[in-house]
C-alpha cells in the first residue's frame, strides 16, 4: 500500500503478448488520458517484455505523456510471480494515484496479485471511470478528486460506483470494448523511461508447455452494425434470417448467451455479460427479449431496432425503433426494402 | 502418491433469477427476496478436487466465509463427498472486500494441510474473480487461474490447460498450487443419497445453539449453553459435526478484516434503468419498414 499521493501519475498497464500490443489498453488510453487532465498529472503507460519494441511509440501516439519500460529475457512469456513483481517494484517507486488494467484473462489474473501484494483496493471489470468526491457516511471530511469506479453488480441488475480513499494507488480493471479506441496521434511526442526488472528464476514457477490461440471468428468490437438474434429465432436454420439481413447490411452477425447456448451459433458471436460488449452504430435485435445480461453488452449502440412479438419484452424499453411482429415476416421486408435500395441507388449512380 | 485438497466456496444470492422484488426502491438488493445457492464455478472446483481424491487419494476439505446460513452449501459439500467442512464465521467478517476476505480465508487456509487450493474463477454475485489470486498471494503460493482442465499429477508437480481468452495453454509447476476452475472444467455431480442421508444432520455449533434455542425458548443461558455443547460433542463423536472458525481462532489482525480491513469502499448504488431518450414504434408493414430504413440512411446510421 502507498500514502494517498495526489501528485501520482495515472497508469495504464499495457499488456503485450509475443510483441503484440493488445487492443484494450489504446481502449483505456482516452478515458485515462482524460482522468489525467482533470488531475493535473501525467499519463503514464507501464510496457514489460522480452523485447518491446515500437510498443512505446504507438502508447505515445495514443495518448501517454510517459512510458515505463521494462525489458528483460525473462519477461518473454506473461507469468503471474514475475510480472506482478515488476509492477509492484514500480509502484513502490513512482506512487502513482490510479492503475488501471484491461480486464482481460491476463489483467483479471494480475492485477488482484498485485492488488493483494501493495495491499491497495481493485475494482473488476468497470464499464466506467470518472473523477469525484466522496463524503464516507458519518465523517465531515470529504476526499477531493477521487477515482469513481463503475462497474455493474449482481448479474449487471445494479450500477456500483467503488472508491478507494486511503489505501492507494486507486486500481480497476475495465472490460473490454467499453471504451473507443482514440485516434492515434503520430506527431504527439512523449518520454520513454527504461526501468530494471529484479527477477529471479524464483520468479518463474511455471513451465509453458504449448499454447494454442485462435482468431476469433467474427470480431463483433469492429462492426459498425450489427445484427443479433436471440432465442426467438427457433432454430438454427432459421437463424439463416439473421445472417442474410446481417449480410445486406455489411454487419456482423451477433447472438445472445440463449441462442448460442441452443446451438444457433459459435460463442464468438456472443454479445453481452460474458460475451462481447459492443458499440455499434446500429443494433439490430432479433427475437431478443433484452434480459439485463445482454443489455449490458449493448445499450451502448447508438441506434437499437427491436423486433419482437411479446409486447412485454425488456428489449422495447430501450429500443430506438420498435417493430412489434413476428420476425419471419418482419426480416424478410428488410432484406427485402434494403436490397431494392441499393438497386434503385445504383441506378441514381448509373444515370 | 496422494494429495490434500481445500476448496474454497461461497454461497451466493442466484443472480439468474432476480426478479423485480429483488430489488429495493432505493436500488440496494432485497438478499432476502432471493434464493441462495451454491456457486456454481465452486461446485466445479469441488468436483476437480473429488476427482483427484478418487484417483491419487488424499483428503477434500472444503472452507466457506459467511453468515451461519452458508454451512448449507458446507452441508451438500458433504453429501457430493468431502471429507470435513469448515465454516469461518464472525461477525466481524462482515462488509470484508475481496482483500479483507482474501485475507480471511488465507488464515483458515493456512490451518490446514494442503497440497492443492482450489475456487471457482468467480462468484455470480459480484463477478471479480479477485479472490483466488488474492488468497494466492497472501498464502505466497503459486497461482494457475481460468483452468479448464487437469492433464497430470505427479509426484509434486501438475500440469493444467488454462483459458487464455483466445485461445489456451498448457502449464505446469511445483505443488503447492493455488488453481481457480472455470464452468468448462467438468460436469459437477449430483449428491449420493447415502451421504444426503448421513450428512443432512451435520451441524455447525452456532446452528446447533439456534437449534437449542427453538427447542427450549425458555431455559437461561447457561442451561442453552449446556444443552449445546453436549449435542456438539455428539455430533463430533457421530463424525457430523462442521467445524466452525472465527477470527480468535484464526489469530486475524482485526485491521485487515472486514470494513476496516477493506480499502473498497462503496460510493454509491444505482437500479439500472435503460431507456432510449426517443423511440418510434414501427408497423410491422413493407411501407413502415421501408420509412425506417430510409431515416437511418438519411443521417447516416447505415451505409
Amino acid at each position: 500500500m502507498i500514502e494517498v499521493n495526489r501528485k501520482g501519475e495515472v497508469w495504464v498497464f499495457a499488456e503485450q503478448h509475443y510483441g503484440k500490443l493488445e487492443d484494450t489498453p489504446l481502449e483505456l488510453m482516452s478515458k485515462a488520458r482524460h482522468l489525467a487532465d482533470i488531475l493535473g498529472v501525467k499519463l503514464a503507460a507501464v510496457i514489460l517484455g522480452a523485447k518491446v519494441g515500437d510498443i512505446p511509440k504507438k502508447l505515445i501516439q495514443y495518448g501517454a505523456d510517459k512510458v515505463y519500460s521494462v525489458e528483460n529475457p525473462m519477461l518473454e512469456h506473461y507469468q503471474t510471480n514475475s510480472y506482478a513483481k515488476v509492477v509492484c517494484d514500480l509502484i513502490e517507486k513512482h506512487q502513482p494515484q490510479i492503475m488501471v488494467y484491461g480486464a482481460t484473462v491476463t489483467g483479471r489474473d494480475l492485477a488482484p496479485r498485485i492488488a493483494s501484494f501493495v495491499k491497495a483496493g481493485l475494482t473488476a471489470d468497470c464499464t466506467d471511470l470518472q473523477i469525484g468526491d466522496h463524503k464516507p457516511a458519518g465523517s465531515d471530511e470529504i476526499h477531493k478528486n477521487l477515482l469513481f469506479q463503475v462497474r455493474p453488480a449482481f448479474g449487471g441488475n445494479i450500477i456500483a460506483t467503488i472508491i478507494n480513499y486511503d489505501r492507494w494507488p486507486q486500481m480497476a480493471t475495465v472490460r473490454e470494448g467499453v471504451m473507443p479506441m482514440p485516434e492515434p496521434d503520430v506527431n504527439r511526442k512523449g518520454e520513454v523511461i527504461k526501468e530494471q526488472a529484479q527477477l529471479s528464476q524464483t520468479d518463474l514457477p511455471l513451465e509453458i508447455l504449448e499454447e494454442h490461440k485462435r482468431e476469433k471468428k467474427v470480431d463483433l468490437k469492429a462492426a459498425r452494425v450489427i445484427v443479433a438474434g436471440g432465442a426467438g429465432v427457433g432454430s438454427k436454420d432459421n437463424f439463416k434470417l439473421v445472417w442474410d439481413l446481417a449480410n445486406v447490411l455489411g454487419a456482423a452477425p451477433g447472438a445472445t448467451r440463449a441462442a448460442v447456448d441452443l446451438g444457433f451459433i459459435d460463442h464468438d458471436h456472443q454479445v453481452g455479460q460474458t460475451g462481447t460488449t459492443v458499440r455499434p452504430s446500429l443494433y439490430v435485435a432479433v427475437g431478443i427479449s433484452g434480459a439485463i445480461q445482454h443489455q449490458a453488452g449493448m445499450s451502448e449502440s447508438q441506434k437499437i431496432i427491436a423486433i419482437n412479438n411479446d409486447p412485454e419484452a425488456p428489449i422495447f424499453q430501450f429500443a430506438h425503433y420498435k417493430i412489434l411482429g413476428d420476425l419471419n415476416e418482419v426480416v424478410p421486408m428488410m432484406i427485402k426494402a434494403l436490397k431494392e435500395k441499393t438497386i434503385k441507388e445504383e441506378v441514381v449512380t448509373a444515370k | 502418491m496422494s494429495y490434500n485438497c481445500v476448496v474454497l466456496v461461497k454461497q451466493v444470492p442466484d443472480t439468474k433469477r432476480i426478479t423485480g422484488k429483488a430489488m429495493n426502491d432505493d436500488g440496494t438488493v432485497n438478499r432476502a427476496a432471493l434464493p441462495a445457492i451454491f456457486n456454481p464455478e465452486d461446485l466445479n472446483a469441488l468436483e476437480l478436487a473429488l476427482q483427484i481424491k478418487e484417483q491419487y487419494g488424499g483428503t477434500v476439505t472444503v472452507v466457506t466465509m459467511g453468515l451461519p446460513a452458508a454451512a448449507e452449501i458446507l452441508r451438500e459439500s458433504l453429501y457430493r463427498g468431502a471429507d470435513r467442512a469448515v465454516l469461518v464465521t464472525d461477525r466481524r467478517c462482515a462488509a470484508s472486500d475481496t482483500l479483507a476476505t482474501s485475507y480471511i480465508l488465507s488464515g483458515a487456509v493456512n490451518k490446514l494441510d494442503y497440497d492443492i487450493v482450489l475456487c471457482g474463477r468467480q462468484a455470480i454475485d459480484g463477478d471479480t474473480a479477485q479472490v483466488g489470486p488474492q488468497l494466492a498471494e497472501k498464502l505466497e503460493i503459486t497461482q494457475i487461474s481460468y483452468v479448464e482442465e487437469l492433464l497430470e499429477l505427479k509426484d509434486k508437480t501438475i500440469s493444467v490447460q488454462r483459458n487464455i481468452g483466445n485461445g489456451w495453454q498448457k502449464v505446469r509447476t511445483k505443488l503447492p498450487v493455488l488453481l481457480t476452475i472455470t464452468g468448462d472444467a467438468n460436469e459437477p455431480r449430483v449428491w449420493a443419497a447415502r451421504k444426503s442421508m448421513k450428512y443432512k444432520n451435520a451441524l455447525a455449533p452456532i446452528e446447533v445453539a439456534q437449534k437449542v434455542k427453538v427447542r427450549d425458548p425458555d431455559a437461561d443461558k447457561d442451561t442453552l449453553k449446556q444443552l449445546t455443547d453436549s449435542e456438539v460433542k455428539l455430533l463430533e463423536d457421530k463424525g457430523l459435526l462442521i467445524d466452525q472458525w472465527d477470527l480468535d481462532f484464526l489469530g486475524s489482525d482485526l485491521s485487515w478484516c472486514g470494513r476496516n480491513g477493506s480499502p473498497t469502499k462503496v460510493h454509491r448504488i444505482q437500479s439500472v434503468v435503460l431507456a432510449a431518450k426517443e423511440s418510434k414504434d414501427v408497423e410491422p408493414t413493407a411501407e413502415a419498414i421501408d420509412d425506417m430504413l430510409h431515416e437511418l440512411i438519411v443521417d447516416k446510421t447505415i451505409a
